[in-house]
């Protein structure tokens, strides 16, 4: 009885799915979508893990209802990369060693891209304050850092050889 | 954890919300950002049986002046309050202290009037709201009328607010002129609530106080006005005892609630630093 049809552009495809309104975004994403990208940490919006972007802001989808993103936009890591090839901010994660055991990473991933969409030239500070919101407990920050940094580098170098 | 079953409402204007509130009886609550709500639901803390979503509603978003007044959108979240530039030049206090609420994903759904209707003494907006002498617009089945923030904040989770209201509004006056400002805010970590934290407004008619709030987050059952430490400093050109004196008054109205940041005298003693602090950072802004 307290199903809703939710419609929304997922990872660019639109999707039309029957949903629970008490049915949290990450649950959605994970056991309805099979999008497992989104991990579930804290449940409570502390950890950032299951971040995703919903029409181009960062959001912790543990704390968000799946009903609420009828007619949005939403990314999950599983749309960074775009036919086959890594996105620069998932290339930099890796080329810097930003991730250990990799829990954060889908999350740090996340945050990272709306990061360097509204701020492509990030000081390492901004960066810090941007990626407050996303816990790593392998503690890796400093390379996470570095990684983000690496990214802006190279998304700048992809919109001047574009341009 | 997941929150128990409710049917999900999504008006698009505020009397929609409001005809809903008043027809579907007593459990029921408002979604706004959902950064309190939600988590109360996964603890069965609150388990209402219909959840009213105020997100779609564009007149309760942003920021509008309207000759002197400032009047600020209850679901203003707060990452638009840290870039709206009307805040930012006349209510630079508002923008600056929401930097130090919970983190950016969070605030980028979370909202001051969320964060002021949930009556929630951790929350830092009723604290802000007292150093702005707000007034709160709250839209019922009876119409619209017009809440001071002083009369707003009645009790842990209970405010002025009847379960028809929504807040709709929050509207506060430009600074005066040269006004230094502060909130200063002691938490254990990103994202975490005050053990102790204390706002302050200051303006100076040549070296003498001619306008002064201090008031305190998470410090009391509600936020606070320290209105005894404000008087010592009124009028008054301000040096270092006369500050000390203010924040040991300041100190006697606290009384915080025991908890895993301290107990009652660490965060008051942590209080008097606090207000000790934004004094002395506001006076430095002020000119």
């Amino acid at each position: 009885m307290a199903k809703q049809i939710v419609k929304m552009n997922l990872n660019g495809q639109e999707i039309e799915q029957l949903v629970d309104s008490r049915t949290l975004l990450v649950h959605f994403l994970r056991e309805q979508m099979n999008l497992t990208g989104a991990h579930i940490g804290c449940e409570t919006s502390q950890c950032g893990v299951c971040t995703v972007d919903i029409d181009g802001e960062s959001v912790k989808s543990c704390t968000h209802l799946a009903v609420q993103c009828d007619g949005c936009e939403v990314k999950t890591v599983e749309g960074l990369a775009e036919g086959g090839v890594l996105h620069a901010v998932q290339e930099a994660f890796y080329e810097e060693h930003g991730l250990q055991c990799g829990y954060c990473t889908p999350g740090m991933l996340m945050t990272s891209y709306r990061l360097l969409q509204d701020n492509p030239n990030p000081t390492e500070d901004e960066i810090r304050i941007g990626l407050s919101g996303n816990l790593c407990r392998c503690t890796g920050y400093q390379n996470i850092v570095k990684a983000v940094k690496s990214a802006a580098v190279k998304l700048q170098q992809k919109e001047s050889a574009t341009a | 954890m997941i929150p128990p079953s409710f049917e999900y409402h999504r008006p698009s204007s505020v009397e929609e919300a409001v005809g809903l509130l008043s027809s579907l009886g007593s459990e029921v609550k408002i979604l706004a950002g959902g950064h309190s709500l939600l988590p109360m639901m996964k603890l069965r803390f609150a388990e209402p049986e219909h959840l009213v979503d105020i997100n779609r509603i564009p007149e309760l978003k942003g920021v509008r002046v309207i000759g002197d007044d400032i009047v600020i959108g209850a679901m203003t979240s707060e990452n638009a309050v840290i870039a709206d530039p009307v805040l930012n030049a006349k209510v630079p206090l508002l923008p600056e202290a929401a930097k130090n609420i919970a983190d950016p994903q969070v605030r980028n759904r979370g909202t001051i009037g969320g964060d002021i209707a949930h009556g929630d003494p951790a929350n830092d907006h009723p604290a802000l709201a007292l150093a702005c002498d707000a007034i709160m617009t709250v839209v019922g089945p009876n119409g619209t009328r017009q809440v001071p923030a002083s009369e707003f904040f009645l009790g842990t989770y209970w405010t002025a607010l009847e379960e028809t209201d929504i807040l709709t509004e929050i509207t506060v006056k430009a600074f005066p002129q040269g006004a230094g400002y502060a909130y200063k805010k002691l938490k254990r970590k990103t994202g975490d609530w005050a053990t102790a934290a204390c706002a302050v407004v200051v303006a100076l008619s040549g070296s003498s106080v001619s306008h002064i709030r201090i008031t305190l987050t998470n410090l009391g059952p509600t936020a606070l006005r320290a209105y005894d430490a404000e008087s010592i400093l009124m009028g008054q050109s301000i040096n270092d005892d006369l500050i000390r004196q203010a924040a040991a008054k300041a100190m006697e109205i606290c009384d915080p609630a025991e908890d895993l940041r301290g107990d009652a005298e660490y965060k008051t003693a942590m209080a008097g630093q606090m207000v000790q602090r934004a004094i002395n950072e506001a006076l430095a802004k002020a000119s």
